[in-house]
């Protein structure tokens, strides 16, 4: 029972950990930039169809990095058509997202699913580094945690430099960006560019991890990313931005772990995306109906006043 | 030190909403000018700080400051020598920002990657401490919780933390109280003169007009109608203003009139 339990909660971690890093991709670009970018589901797909290309050639490593890059090159398209082109921000990743379509599948060298069962991958190379350590079984875990801990360590940093702050008070008030003399066209690019090359390792991770890529491993992904971002916000409030970082990361987990348990009780797979859009729904809705909540008392309470008279 | 020349902008051209905003506007402002700008509600005053910032690009003219042609310049660049106040507080600051933060950017110090200094901190709380409204102790705090005064005085803060050559303020007491606005309006005058900036001010004010800064102009239908400073403009009163109005505008007075005072 309690090993079920365990591996369960392995689980989720593992996955959620995973997760986290398109999380706080849209921590980036949602809550800082304040912009909803639409590409990260084919983004994704990206980073782990380059992934699994590079490590099936021989490059687990190297396959991280590439991930990355490619996600830079993604999000730097979505930002040239928002910033240059006089397209809108949704239509961008609209659009960029329905090419990368393409794109995922020519990287794939036409096909639609890549297998690495025998292929070397950075959890294997794990596996067989901490095989006679006391890490042993877990060796999944420490690569994920591993990850997960720089990423958030080197974003929290970066927020805090005058760049981060300059992409930050781009989403909050692009006017005083110019007044600052910094062009904000200039930081949306570079929170486009970095907050895509976190989902393409994100992608590029699962991909490793499920030891395949299949074209569709990131559909919904900008929905499940965007509830967790909210559940996050909701556990951690509106603190520090290294607080809200990790508040980001644990909503992640938090959603994997709701999930799991769901599907322990039976709950079909396909039901994910259902269960992510109600999350994001409640999440949106749910502060909107608490402000309002006074409001619609009053009118209640008026109405009710009005038939006793 | 800033000149424009023959400057014109017309919105929506060759349209049914067809507006000259600006119709051939000359100017000449000195070193250490303090110059007040009045004129009635669209006569085009807030349009000629958006070309003089580089907001848009003018259809025609030269715009000149300190002896560099800035007419093709980004705004964004221009905002290393021209600081801009709008009427809105809310415009200057990012409200989900720190004061701290947003100073930070303001100040501008250091490379692209460079983080908040000790100095910096110690900076900030010294002019902070000026402004004499106990913000120097919440430098934690998110903009967003201070009120429109207090934020209309901190973008004062940032918009001159590195002395702006020009210094533009567009009815930045407007939408403050009458105590808060006359507080701010000292602090802008301290500032101003403590570093010796060249300043225009929009006011729809024209005791103010009057009193602050060494010239004041009028502007009509995008066009300046009148220029006065010195010796001429000292004997002034807000009646002679009127007046003036009412012999460069004509016959378009009636319509005027009312939002002018
Ligand atoms: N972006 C724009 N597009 C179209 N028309 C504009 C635009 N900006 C200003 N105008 C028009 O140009 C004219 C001058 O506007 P401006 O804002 O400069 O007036 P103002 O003198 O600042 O008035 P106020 O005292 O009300 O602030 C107005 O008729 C206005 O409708
Ligand atoms: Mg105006």
């Amino acid at each position: 029972m309690f090993n079920t339990f365990f591996a369960l909660g392995a689980t989720a971690l593992e996955l959620g950990l995973i997760s986290s890093l398109t999380v706080l991709a849209l921590f980036l670009s949602y809550s800082m930039l304040n912009v909803c970018d639409l590409s990260t589901d084919g983004c994704f797909t990206l980073g782990a169809a380059v992934g699994a290309v590079v490590a099936i050639s021989g490059h687990p490593y190297l396959s991280l990095g590439a991930a990355i890059c490619a996600g830079m090159v993604s999000g730097f398209v979505t930002a040239i058509l928002q910033t240059k082109m006089g397209i809108d921000s949704l239509l961008s990743g609209i659009i960029v997202n329905t090419g990368l379509y393409s794109v995922n599948i020519a990287i794939m060298g036409g096909a639609s699913l890549l297998n690495m069962n025998k292929t070397e991958t950075v959890f294997t190379k794990a596996k067989m580094l901490f095989a006679h350590s006391f890490i042993g079984p877990q060796y999944r875990l420490v690569v994920v945690i591993a990850i997960v801990a720089l990423v958030l360590v080197l974003l929290t940093w970066f927020l805090k430099t005058r760049l981060g702050l300059a992409i930050r008070a781009t989403g909050n008030n692009p006017d005083m960006v110019k007044s600052s003399s910094i062009n904000p066209t200039f930081t949306t690019i570079v929170g486009l560019c970095l907050s895509n090359s976190l989902t393409a390792l994100s992608g590029c991770l699962l991909a490793q991890s499920q030891k395949s890529v299949n074209v569709t491993i990131g559909s919904g992904m900008v929905t499940i990313a965007l509830a967790s971002l909210l559940i996050g916000r909701a556990f951690m409030g509106k603190g520090g931005i290294g607080k809200r970082a990790v508040g980001a990361v644990l909503g992640a987990f938090v959603f994997r772990l709701v999930y799991t348990i769901a599907l322990r009780f039976n709950l079909p797979a396909y039901m994910l995306k259902l269960v992510s859009s109600v999350i994001v729904i409640i999440a949106i809705a749910g502060p909107y109906f608490k402000q309002r909540l006074p409001e619609l008392k009053r009118i209640r309470d008026a109405s009710k006043g009005e038939r006793h008279a | 030190m800033l000149e424009l020349i023959d400057v014109c902008k017309t919105f929506n051209p060759k349209t049914i909403f067809e507006k000259v905003a600006l119709d051939h506007v000359n100017l000449k402002v000195q070193d250490g000018d303090f110059i007040s700008i009045i004129g009635a509600n669209g006569a085009g005053k807030s349009t000629l700080f958006n070309a003089i910032c580089g907001s848009f690009l003018t259809d025609s003219g030269k715009i000149i400051l300190d002896g560099e042609d800035i007419t093709f310049k980004p705004d964004h660049i221009r905002a290393k020598t021209i600081g801009r106040l709008f009427q809105d507080p809310m415009r200057g600051s990012a409200p989900g920002m720190s004061i701290e933060e947003n100073l930070a950017l303001a100040a501008g110090h250091g490379g692209w990657l460079s983080k908040i200094s000790k100095a910096d901190k110690e900076a900030f709380r010294e002019r902070l401490s000026l402004l004499d409204m106990g913000l120097e102790d919440r430098m934690k705090q998110p903009v967003g919780l201070l009120s429109g005064g207090q934020r209309q005085a901190l973008t004062l803060l940032m918009s001159t933390f590195n002395p702006p050559k020009l210094l533009l303020l567009d009815e930045h007491t407007a939408a403050l109280d009458p105590s808060t606005a006359e507080k701010v309006l000292e602090l802008t005058k301290k500032i101003v003169d403590d570093n010796h900036l060249t300043c225009l001010m929009i006011t729809h004010n024209m005791q103010s007009a009057l009193e602050l800064g060494n010239r004041t102009i009028m502007m009509h239908h995008g066009k300046i109608i009148y220029d006065v400073s010195g010796d001429k403009r000292k004997g002034l009163g807000v009646a002679d203003l009127l007046g003036q109005f009412k012999k460069a505008a004509g016959k378009d007075l009636d319509n005027d009139r009312m939002i002018l005072v």
